[in-house]
């Protein structure tokens, strides 16, 4: 990839997802790419909660943990509060993305910053704070490995957990070259190579910046604690290092109690990376005279949260702990990768959730799912994927077409005379076929069938004639 | 003798008659007395899965006006089986999916049987057709079922467990991620040289089936056919 | 009306009619069998996950190999500032202080045998979180006594509101092709001495 394309730019903005799975399967590199990785986390996701013989008994304590939080969210989040703020820390409220955005560059510049360092968090790429941020002359650099790829390559993330997932080590190892400027000459797509040119461009960075913006995993109300789960140790520096810390965090991230983590601390690494435990974990609580940063603030974030939270059937997508794993065993998600869907939460949970954080947007999502399941099963806190996306189907639009075909349909089997007529007639009208056995061609709209597949053809005798032959 | 009800489902009703009346020799066999009410259609799953919840609950509301007096349903489709049991309580607050059950289930839970003293002598790979294994937990209740089959090879599908694309109406909405599926399907298909691929869905089968008949492969077989197999 | 009343009225709306939350079962493990060995099962996991395994105070200094300056907290026992580097204690050393030591020798609060994870909460012999993290090397000691099977074990020994890093190996990274590699941001080299 001399040129270095941004993958997303190739999918046309604002495709519904037909369309824009249709261009993503016409790019064979990124079908391998994809392959490859959600082939390899999948074994090893299956391998370590295989270890646990408690797994099933583990989701389904999570499950209701959640549950529980979002039926007691008022509670939770005033009871946050008062622990953050009692410990030191501020803690800010914001509606939607604008209002988030607005205080975190206020934040920023009253810490006398213009840069900050960014420890990878689902809900300032949600915001985009980055964008935000740069519109108001700052710059926010992304320090996890992955997020530093898609924004040296002028991308967009493809995957919830591995951002540049959709790119292999020698595509990364181009946009390294050509894009950081102190990539070392000669850099080879060897791994260890990439992750130390990496630690090298941002390590004067992360001993130098004054300012980090994070997300959290886990806000824990009991004790108004923040948890950040990470890998490679930028989390650690940018939650260490720097005088002001700014963590957006979505209001369904509480967690009612510390011991509570016992739970959540078994799923998520072994659902999201496929590891017993992840490297590091960082748990703070307000500021702690001389170790880390002095200046702690938080918001707590809506944007769009509680209109989730008014259907009983969809809010279950709040429980979400941003695993990834559903998208890792998701057959649909592993041929198109996550810039199809054309939400910054892709795969099976973006299905559901995007169109409920932006009602009457994303309506085609619900639809990109052949509801297998395999989403349900792997995830640790048991959201009922599949019910969700019916449920969901069931709210949204539908074209004309489509209402007086499965109106008709329904007018027919609802009318078992009228039915067994229609069955007759079909097996009349296929007469031509019989012999070959199959249809290969057939006219609009039964054409989306015939494109790839043959159809089969109604029998010469039915199921019905038979029975009632023997009956006599 | 036990009376059963059979729902054969729209698609056998259709397309498939081989298959009911496999599933109507096995029970018959093993000496029960199998009902077939006319006036069945279709579980409305279709309706349901495609957002029209309220065409599904008619449809619903009529399954249970036709099979409500049976004590036991069998059907050989784990996805309409499924649709009964998971769906029903939403639509109809109905819970006669707990008396419907899927074949395999009926034959290894109910009558308390593997062999069903089948003899089919050929290759045969099978595919965990997604709403049996998911949604309904069938589990290894075909496989084991097939096993006891006298003279059977059975030989396994590579990546069994990945869904064949069809989903409904996904494989018209979404017509090209559902053949990219389906092509995965077909080549993991065709690698086992099996003679036969058998799976508890005609509504999967016919969409292997399709790509099959164009690409070349083990010929599609509800596995009820195999299981109604005498030497 | 302010943001927090909003967001909070928000979400009163949104609950009005919600059925009540479920019983929270709680059915999953909280320890370990008993015949579980977790020593042996925490060497297990530390060495799964590239770190270095060492026994006894006196291997301290092997552990410490190739290091001339260490970063210690103030606190740090004196029977583990052995072998021959220089021990710099932490009053305060700027960040390029810390930058240029060759090592960190700290205790810690708790492990994990499941899954080999050393737990700081700034406890004695701990210090503080930069201590731990700017050095390129951290070497770690844990006593035997501090060695639980579970995590459900280990969470209870922790000051919960003080600032916690739970260690599982060297930093590491899966962003590429989700394959692990070690060593990106914290320390490189974790070296793990068990003391009996």
């Amino acid at each position: 990839m001399s040129d270095l394309v941004p993958a997303a730019s190739l999918i046309p903005a604002g495709a519904p997802f037909p369309k824009a799975a249709k261009v993503a399967l016409g790019m064979p590199q990124l079908r391998r790419n994809l392959a490859h990785a959600t082939g390899t986390i999948r074994a090893k996701r299956a391998k370590v909660a295989g270890e646990l013989d408690d797994w099933e008994a583990l989701r389904d304590t999570a499950a209701a943990v959640k549950a529980n939080v979002q039926r007691r969210l008022p509670e939770l989040a005033v009871r946050f509060e008062e622990n953050a703020t009692a410990a030191g820390a501020v803690v800010h409220w914001a509606r939607d993305a604008a209002e988030a955005n607005r205080i975190a560059a206020r934040l920023v510049r009253e810490a006398g910053a213009e840069e900050v360092v960014k420890v990878k968090s689902m809900a300032t790429q949600e915001i985009e704070l980055n964008e935000h941020f740069e519109a108001e002359g700052l710059r926010a650099f992304e320090t996890d490995l992955a997020e530093l790829i898609v924004q040296l390559a002028e991308d967009k993330p493809s995957h919830i957990l591995v951002p540049a997932i959709h790119y292999n080590r020698t595509e990364i190892r181009d946009i390294f070259s050509q894009r950081m400027g102190d990539a070392p000459a000669g850099l080879t797509d060897d791994p260890a190579a990439l992750a130390e040119a990496a630690r090298l461009h941002l390590r004067r960075r992360f001993l130098s910046s004054t300012v980090a913006v994070s997300g959290a995993n886990f806000a824990v109300a009991e004790t108004g604690s923040l948890v950040v789960v990470e890998s490679e140790g930028n989390g650690r520096m940018c939650l260490t290092m720097p005088e002001t810390l700014i963590s957006i965090v979505g209001i369904e991230k509480l967690l009612p109690d510390f011991a509570d983590l016992e739970v959540f601390m078994q799923l998520l690494p072994r659902s999201s990376t496929g590891e017993r435990m992840n490297p590091y974990t960082s748990v703070w609580t307000g500021v702690q005279d001389g170790d880390g940063p002095q200046h702690v603030h938080i918001i707590l974030l809506d944007n769009g949260r509680t209109g989730v939270l008014a259907d009983e059937v969809g809010r279950q997508a709040l429980s979400c702990i941003r695993c990834s794993a559903c998208l890792n065993v998701c057959p649909v998600y592993e041929r198109t990768g996550g810039h199809a869907y054309g939400h910054v939460y892709p795969g099976p949970i973006g299905a559901i959730l995007a169109p409920q954080l932006e009602p009457g947007r994303h309506d085609d999502l619900p639809y990109a799912s052949s509801l297998c399941g395999a989403c349900y099963e792997v995830c640790p806190v048991k959201i009922n994927i599949p019910e969700v996306l019916v449920h969901l189907r069931q709210q949204g639009p539908h074209g004309a077409g489509e209402r007086a075909a499965m109106g008709a349909a329904e007018a027919v089997m609802a009318r078992p005379r009228l039915w067994r007529t229609a069955l007759r007639l079909a097996r009349l009208g296929s007469m031509p076929w019989r012999r070959k056995g199959f249809v290969r061609r057939m006219p609009w709209p039964a054409s989306r069938w015939t494109a790839s597949r043959d159809l089969p053809v109604p029998p010469k005798e039915s199921f019905r004639d038979w029975w009632k032959e023997r009956e006599k | 003798m036990t009376r059963v009800a059979l729902f054969i489902t729209c698609v056998n009703d259709a397309l498939f008659p081989e298959t009911p009346k496999a599933v109507v020799r096995i029970l018959e066999r093993l000496g029960y007395d199998v009902d077939f009410p006319a006036a069945q259609t279709c579980c409305g799953q279709m309706h349901a899965n495609s957002g029209f919840k309220k065409d599904a609950t008619r449809l619903a509301r009529d399954f249970d006006d036709v099979f409500g007096g049976y004590d036991a349903i069998v059907t050989p489709s784990g996805s309409c089986a499924a649709m009964a049991r998971d769906q029903y309580p939403h639509l109809t607050g109905s819970d006669i999916g707990k008396r419907v059950h899927e074949l395999s289930e009926f034959l290894v839970d109910v009558a308390g049987v593997e062999d069903v003293g089948a003899h089919f002598p050929h290759t045969v790979t099978y595919h965990p057709t997604c709403h049996g294994t998911r949604a309904l937990g069938l589990g290894d209740k075909p496989l084991r079922l097939l096993r006891a089959v006298g003279g059977i090879d059975l030989v396994d599908l590579p990546a069994a467990d990945q869904c064949c694309g069809f989903g409904g109406t996904f494989a018209l909405k979404n017509a090209e991620v559902s053949t990219a599926m389906l092509a995965d399907k077909c080549a993991n298909a065709a690698a086992t040289s099996a003679e036969y691929l058998a799976a508890a869905d005609n509504s999967c089968l016919t969409h292997i089936g399709g790509g099959i008949s164009r690409t070349g492969g083990p010929r599609p077989i509800h596995y009820a056919e195999i299981l109604a197999s005498t030497a | 009306m302010s943001a927090r009343d909003e967001i909070l009225a928000r979400m009163r709306t949104a609950l009005k009619d919600a059925s009540a939350p479920p019983a929270v079962p709680r059915e999953y493990r909280r320890a370990l069998d008993l015949e579980v060995d977790i020593v042996a099962m925490l060497i297990d996991r530390l060495v799964d996950y590239k770190a270095n395994v060492h026994h006894g105070a006196a291997a301290i200094e092997e552990a410490l190999a190739g290091a001339r300056r260490v970063a210690v907290p103030a606190d740090l026992p004196a029977e583990w500032r052995v072998g021959g580097a220089e021990f710099v204690e932490d009053r305060g050393l700027t960040t390029a202080e810390l930058d240029g030591v060759d090592a960190v020798l700290t205790g810690c609060a708790a492990a994990v045998a499941v899954s080999g994870t050393i737990m700081l909460d700034a406890g004695a012999a701990q210090g503080r979180r930069a201590l731990t993290l700017v050095p390129d090397h951290h070497v770690v000691v844990v006593r035997r006594d501090q060695i639980t099977g579970h995590l459900a074990e280990a969470l209870p020994r922790l000051d919960r509101t003080a600032p916690q890093t739970w260690i599982s190996g060297p930093s590491a990274t899966s962003d590429i092709e989700l394959q692990r590699v070690e060593g990106v941001h914290g320390p490189r080299r974790l070296d793990v001495v068990l003391l009996d």
